[in-house]
């Protein structure tokens, strides 16, 4: 059982694309970004999933730690006002991106490499457009901790 | 290369092939090699297909063999699998939630389909994450709720009012609510229909016959679904009834089957001559044969003597609906024997890209060509044109493929349009269920061929053809498959959740009243222990959202499966994807 027809990996083409943390829901976002996929849409393979049962679970912490870690963004892929758990989850996440942005901007990183939108179980053409967007937007910023 | 430091853990790491859904983009090999040194894995395989049962049986024999006591799958998407790797870990004696699934196929090789590079090394990344997490999970045991042993049908045709029957009969209260004013949908409007030439309209009428025998089924009609709330087992749902004033009650259900239907395609003006004098579409020319009994097929009064079909009308089409409707073959099939039975020297042309009568229904195909009718094959790319000719009638001119390619000129008194199935608008209910739609606009299952009636909404299930285009008897199989997926967690009388439910360190908990503030299921409450102050959370009543995690300033409080050092801990492994 040997893998068919994949290459071998191109360190340089890996550094070259920003690294986006998406942090989306088990049962909103989720489902939209892995219809993303079943559809076949690209983005960049920069982009990597943690998914929480909820938005308003967020630590600001963790956004932090992840671009002091090296991820060039972080993008939260909300429930919006479809959180089946909070019906004000919309501003629980918007208070944990603004005390995210606070950390971010007191250690040194712009207030725009953390973005948030929300996406739905059938966004996934969103979604895709989402991060070829702010992979677009974080390659024109300095890499993090570079000067 | 990992930063992590050595583990006590014993974990084994399998990542799938799914065929070549995944090993065509990532090189599965070079995955497990960055992988198999990590501190705390023990094995590290690639597999073929790891749900399959001999995948199963090789992580239980490796769990046995080499005491593992975490296990991670590198595969789909968690919501397809979890529970059956779950399952091969309860049945090796693991704790079933020692257990994670990297999404490296919805999530990755599909995704970068156009970068297998760049895919193989998100993929190390992947699992490298899922292996920090499971390094840190712990033995937990599941939560039991009661459910509410009633479900909900959205939609009364041939599928819903099947479903209703097999959940009363099974013992399930049944709330069956149709937008229209009459029970029935499309079938109800039929004359006889394949395989078996039952009669639409009477089929639909002996089953509501049989609906209403049963009390346990409530029927409403001319009613809407308004609003839903809850969760799997316990939903709330709004439906807004035909009363007069119209009002809106509550009803409450375990789970919910959505057997919406389809719309007939509707040709475009002057598509295939739509809106011409004698053309027709599939669903009008069955009610035209159907009114013919005895009186001889008649288009607006004048009697038909030669009719031309045209397949594939709205059907894959590059610009339009991309898919195959499956069931207007054989339905055409199907119509031109019932012609043929009515007058035999009626002349019937069958123009077609491909013919699809699968299974059986070859036999239908077979049947109509016996009758006399002449099956043409026009190109994909030089489709059938119909044009008005000098006496009154109709001209299709067409290439036929199979003589020659010569061009047809095929006088006519009718051009039935093939129409197939397209999904009906339903803008509202989309938005309320929040369920996935495909490509093709229909709702989507989770798994064509394993979890065929669920969606990601757990409890939702869908149910003939507002799933893609199905036959009668195609919508009842999918409607009775819904009954037994429904009645197999409600039956019960209690469902099991995951007991990732949040938890307080009493030693880091200053009890400011935060947390207590953050939560709206009042699961959170003040407890005095060994004199301090200090906050408690029910794992009955807490749901697992995490909402008091990030508000609590003494970070005292994880979300089990998410915890502090959990994500963190994954963050970090994402990052490390290049080979060791």
């Amino acid at each position: 059982m040997t893998a068919l027809a994949a290459a071998p990996v191109d360190t340089k083409a890996r550094t070259a694309a920003p690294r986006i943390l998406v942090f989306s829901t088990n049962n909103i976002s989720d489902p939209g970004i892995d219809l993303a996929g079943s559809a076949h849409l690209h983005y960049s393979p920069g982009v990597r999933v943690i998914s929480l049962p909820c938005t308003s679970g967020i630590r600001p912490s963790w956004i932090l730690h992840a671009v002091q870690q090296g991820f060039d963004g972080v993008f939260i892929a909300s429930d919006g006002d479809e959180c089946a758990y909070l019906p004000d989850c919309a501003k629980r996440a918007s208070r944990i991106v603004a005390e995210a942005q606070t950390l971010l901007k007191a250690n040194g990183f712009e207030g725009q490499r953390l973005k948030m939108a929300a996406i739905c179980s059938v966004c996934a053409e969103n979604f895709a457009k989402h991060m070829t967007q702010f992979s677009e937007a974080l390659a024109a910023l300095p890499r993090p901790g570079a000067n | 290369m990992s930063k992590q430091p050595a583990s006590e853990r014993r974990l084994g790491v399998y990542v799938c092939h799914c065929g070549g859904n995944i090993s065509d983009y990532v090189d599965v090999q070079a995955v497990v090699d960055a992988v198999k040194d990590e501190p705390g894995v023990v094995v590290a395989k690639h597999t073929m297909f790891a749900c399959s049962d001999a995948g199963q049986q090789e992580m239980e024999e490796d769990i046995a063999a080499n005491d593992l006591d975490g296990l991670v799958v590198a595969s789909c998407s968690p919501k397809l699998h979890v529970v059956t790797f779950r399952g091969v870990a309860k049945r090796s004696g693991m704790n079933p939630y020692e257990y994670n699934q990297a999404n490296i196929r919805e999530q990755c090789s599909w995704t970068h389909t156009d970068d297998p590079a760049g895919a193989t090394s998100k993929a190390i990344g992947l699992v490298r994450g899922v292996i920090a997490r499971t390094r840190l999970s712990e033995a937990l045991e599941p939560l039991v709720v009661e459910t509410t042993q009633k479900a909900l049908i959205i939609g009364g045709g041939v599928a819903g009012l099947r479903a209703a029957i097999g959940l009363a009969d099974i013992g399930l209260g049944v709330f069956l609510v149709e937008r229209e004013a009459e029970l029935g949908g499309w079938v109800g409007r039929f004359g006889p229909i394949y395989p078996h030439e039952r009669n639409g309209h009477e089929l639909i009428s002996s089953l509501i016959e049989e609906a209403r025998k049963r009390p346990a089924i409530k029927i409403f009609t001319g009613a809407e679904i308004v609003s839903k709330t809850g969760s799997f087992g316990n939903y709330a749902v709004g439906v807004r009834v035909a009363t007069e004033p119209p009002q809106t009650i509550q009803i409450e259900v375990g789970s919910i089957i959505v057997a919406t239907g389809f719309d007939s395609y509707r040709p475009a003006d002057g598509e295939f001559g739509s809106g011409m004098d004698g053309v027709a579409t599939l669903p009008e020319f069955k009610e035209l044969i159907d009114a013919a009994a005895g009186a001889g097929l008649r288009y607006r009064g004048k009697p038909v003597r030669s009719l031309a079909y045209i397949y594939c009308v709205g059907s894959r089409q590059p610009d339009g609906n991309e898919y195959c409707s499956r069931f207007c073959c054989t339905a055409t099939a199907h119509a031109s024997i019932r012609v043929a039975e009515l007058d035999p020297n009626v002349r019937q042309y069958h123009l077609y890209r491909d013919i699809r009568t699968y299974g059986a229904f070859e036999l239908l195909y077979t049947q109509a060509r016996k009758d006399g009718a002449i099956y043409v094959k026009f190109p994909d790319d030089a489709p059938p044109v119909v044009a008005a000719d000098k006496s009154g009638g109709l001209t299709v001119t067409v290439r036929d493929l199979l003589s020659g390619d010569e061009e047809l000129e095929i006088p006519v008194d009718l051009v039935v349009q093939v129409t197939g199935m397209v999904p009906r608008a339903n803008t509202d209910l989309v938005g309320l269920l929040k369920l996935p739609l495909g490509k093709d606009g229909f709702f989507n299952e989770i798994h064509p061929k394993l979890r065929p009636v669920e969606t990601m909404v757990d409890g939702v299930l869908i149910a003939g053809a507002c799933q893609g285009p199905k036959s009668s008897a195609e919508s009842v199989a999918s409607g009775l498959a819904a009954v037994t997926q429904s009645a197999s967690v409600l039956k019960k009388g209690s469902a099991e959740l995951d007991p990732l439910v949040a938890t307080v360190d009493p030693d880091a908990c200053t009890w400011c009243g935060k947390c207590l503030d953050a939560c709206p299921y009042g699961a959170i409450e003040q407890l005095s222990l060994n004199g301090r102050e200090v906050a408690t959370i029910s794992v009955a009543g807490c749901k697992g959202c995490g909402g008091c995690v990030p508000v609590c300033p003494e970070n005292a409080i994880d979300l089990r499966g998410y915890t502090d050092a959990q994500i963190t801990a994954m963050i970090d492994g994402l990052l490390q994807e290049a080979i060791a």
